[in-house]
């Protein structure tokens, strides 16, 4: 196992830049999501690690080695595909054996090896099956087989649980975990899928236009998201904007909202008048009849254990999770009161969060 | 495939569609079938069945016609013949009932055989080349691909004949004209503009993942294409093959003119057996029936693939 490093890492499509001046570190044994819609350049700075692509510009390490220009097979990598790309004129077995066969691994080791390798993922009693017959979730253990059987230094999975129905992907999520848990594989999974990438990783990068907005962990992106992509990306719903305009002076511990005084977390930075964003989670907002910053029902959605509320706050809708057992009628006016440690501010134009005491440590791509 | 049948249909056709349909097909497989029946029943028959009129559906079989075909024979008296002892062969007691004997071997059998080498030849150049080209056209960005695509597929839009005495006075230079080499080469050319244009459609289908997959499991782009890419085309190359055996064992017009001897193929050399003591039908017949076996034998055995040929790019999996 190995770590991964990549320093200012580009690739251009032409005009098109698909990925621009990316840098970040997987530490030996990490698991890595990286996070973003489609079209992010997230499966572009996969195939650039795996020597699919070869960048523009900048370097890639294996284990301290400079890979840019190494060929694919020389990395000592393995890769999930999408669609898995288990060779369909090989039983599960030779699938297996592939990639021992090209290192000219001996005939028993090769068969001790598979055979270990199927014990593992639970699949040694379709070793002799063609892969065309396979479900889905039995051709994703082959692929993951393919990928563990050599020991690579690291593995890389592009949507691996993608074509996955939605109960069989909360299965995987949690195997490919264990697996994780188990083998410690240093580990780049690329995924558009917000909810497998918290669940699974150790850090996420979360990428846009092929920009790291964030890398960090789940806890650091969800509480203290760099910028306004990656408040509004993460979290269903997604983080609600309080939109004003206002200067700020270093120390100021308090907004003005809509002439409302809003507490906030010590701002680190002396801000001109500029249009700023209060970022508040969903449930980070509880409702109290006694708060001056006011609002009336739109509507809300029953979740079981809790529901979302919709407030209409004059510019906009302001999305609240509270205990399902409240009751509200539309068009009710209701008082929102703000978890203030749990506050991140934002500077509309850059879209940046503006460094507080909740953000001493500001990571950004 | 009950599925995939109702997305293209959402009726089930009627009987009454169905027998129309049957009919049509049936009616047209006969009409199609009649010249190959009486090619067939034409190589049984004697000389003078072969050339009465009206056609005799009944008639005597004899093999007549396939010994005139693989034979060369001299009238004798009937002195002669009866002196020479008992007939050694079914031919033999045939030829002389004509009053001849067989004097050697005609040129049937190494006419076919230059066919066999040469269409079985330029079509496995054809095949080779075409699927190195169509996996580069498939897989990389080739500079003026449409172009040279174009291009390719342009060679075929000419009529042969048109190109003929050019090639023919090159070949005469290079020394090339009657050779097996020749006519290999020259099939070739004219082949793999459609073993370009099939085998893209089909490598264009397998999904690179497959080639990406094996290079990172620790292939060469070579081993990978022989490994991954290669048994998963054979279909198309199947397909492709026949579509280029097909033509280069039939291929008329080059052959006329490119070949008169050591290197002429069947299709010429068929005709002039005519010529050959008489009006010998028979023997026409007979080299004919054999010269259909080979591509008759190819084609049923792959008609599965032949039938994906034609229909590629309409059907997914």
């Amino acid at each position: 196992m190995a770590e991964i490093r990549i320093e200012n890492l580009r690739k251009e499509f032409g005009a098109f830049s698909a990925v621009e001046d990316s840098s970040f570190v997987v530490r030996d044994g990490e698991f890595l999501a990286l996070l973003g819609p489609s079209g992010c350049g997230k499966t572009t700075t996969l195939r650039m690690i795996a020597g699919l692509e070869l960048p523009t510009s900048g370097k890639i390490f294996l284990g301290g080695e400079d890979v840019t220009f190494n060929r694919a097979r020389e990395r000592d990598i393995a890769f999930v595909f999408q669609l898995f790309a288990l060779y369909p004129h090989m039983n599960v077995r030779k699938n297996i054996a592939f990639p021992l066969l090209a290192q000219g691994v001996a005939k028993a080791e090769i068969r001790a090896r598979v055979e270990e390798t199927a014990k593992l993922l639970q699949i040694d009693h379709i070793l002799d099956r063609s892969v065309s017959g396979l479900a889905g979730g039995d051709r994703q253990r082959v692929a993951l087989g393919r990928a563990i059987v050599r020991r690579p230094k690291c593995f890389l999975m592009d949507e691996p649980l993608g074509t996955l129905d939605a109960e069989f992907r909360d299965l995987m999520v949690r195997e490919l975990r264990e697996l994780h848990n188990r083998i410690h594989a240093t580990t780049v999974y690329v995924t558009h899928d917000q909810l497998e990438a918290m669940a699974m990783a150790d850090k996420i990068a979360v990428m846009n236009h092929g920009i790291i907005e964030q890398f960090g962990t789940p806890q650091e992106i969800y509480s203290r998201p760099a910028t306004m992509y990656v408040a509004d990306f993460i979290g269903s719903p997604p983080m609600n904007f309080l939109r004003f305009t206002a200067g700020l002076q270093k120390g100021a511990r308090s907004v003005v909202v809509d002439g409302v005084d809003i507490s906030v977390p010590e701002i680190h930075l002396d801000l001109e008048e500029s249009e700023l964003a209060l970022g508040v989670r969903p449930e980070d907002i509880s409702f109290s009849d006694v708060s001056p910053l006011r609002g009336a029902v739109f509507g809300s959605e029953y979740h079981g254990t809790n529901q979302i509320v919709a407030v209409e706050m004059g510019k906009g809708l302001v999305k609240a999770r509270v205990p399902a057992d409240q009751n509200f009628r539309i068009g009710e006016t209701v008082g929102l009161e703000l978890n203030y440690d749990r506050l991140s501010l934002f500077d509309c134009k850059s879209g940046r969060a503006v460094p507080s005491s909740r953000y001493a440590e500001h990571h950004h791509g | 495939m009950s599925s995939v049948n109702a997305a293209h249909s959402v009726v089930e056709p009627s009987r009454t569609s169905k027998r129309i349909a049957a009919t049509i097909v049936i009616a047209y497989a006969v009409i199609t079938m009649i010249p190959l029946v009486w090619i067939v029943l034409t190589s049984f028959k004697s000389p003078p069945d072969s050339i009465s009129y009206p056609p005799k559906i009944v008639f005597q079989p004899t093999l007549e016609g396939y010994c005139n075909l693989f034979t060369t024979r001299t009238r004798q008296t009937p002195e002669y013949i009866t002196s020479l002892g008992a007939p050694t062969s079914t031919c033999d007691e045939i030829t002389r009932s004509r009053n001849m004997v067989i004097a050697g071997p005609s040129n049937y059998w190494p006419r076919f055989q230059n066919s066999l080498v040469i269409a079985f030849g330029s079509t496995f150049l054809a095949v080779s080349l075409g699927t190195l080209a169509a996996y580069g056209f498939s897989r990389f960005k080739v500079p003026l691909a449409e172009d040279l695509l174009f291009f390719i597929l342009s060679t075929r839009m000419m009529p042969p004949i048109a190109v003929a005495i050019p090639i023919y006075l090159m070949y005469r230079q290079l020394g090339l004209s009657d050779t097996a080499l020749g006519m290999i080469l020259l099939y070739t050319a004219v082949n793999v503009s459609l073993a370009v244009w099939l085998l893209k459609g089909f490598i264009d289908e397998i999904p690179r993942e497959y080639e990406e997959a094996a290079m990172i499991d620790g292939y060469t782009r070579m081993q990978a294409f022989f490994k991954v890419v290669l048994p998963q085309a054979t279909t198309g190359i199947a397909a492709t093959a026949i579509f280029c055996l097909i033509f280069a064992w039939n291929e008329y017009a080059f052959a006329v003119l490119l070949t008169s001897g050591a290197a002429q193929t069947a299709p010429p050399f068929i005709p002039t057996i005519i010529g050959e003591g008489g009006q010998d039908w028979p023997a026409v017949a007979a080299g004919t029936t054999i010269f259909v076996v080979p591509i008759l034998v190819f084609t049923i055995l792959l008609r599965k693939q032949l039938l994906r040929g034609i229909t590629f790019g309409a059907v997914r999996k």
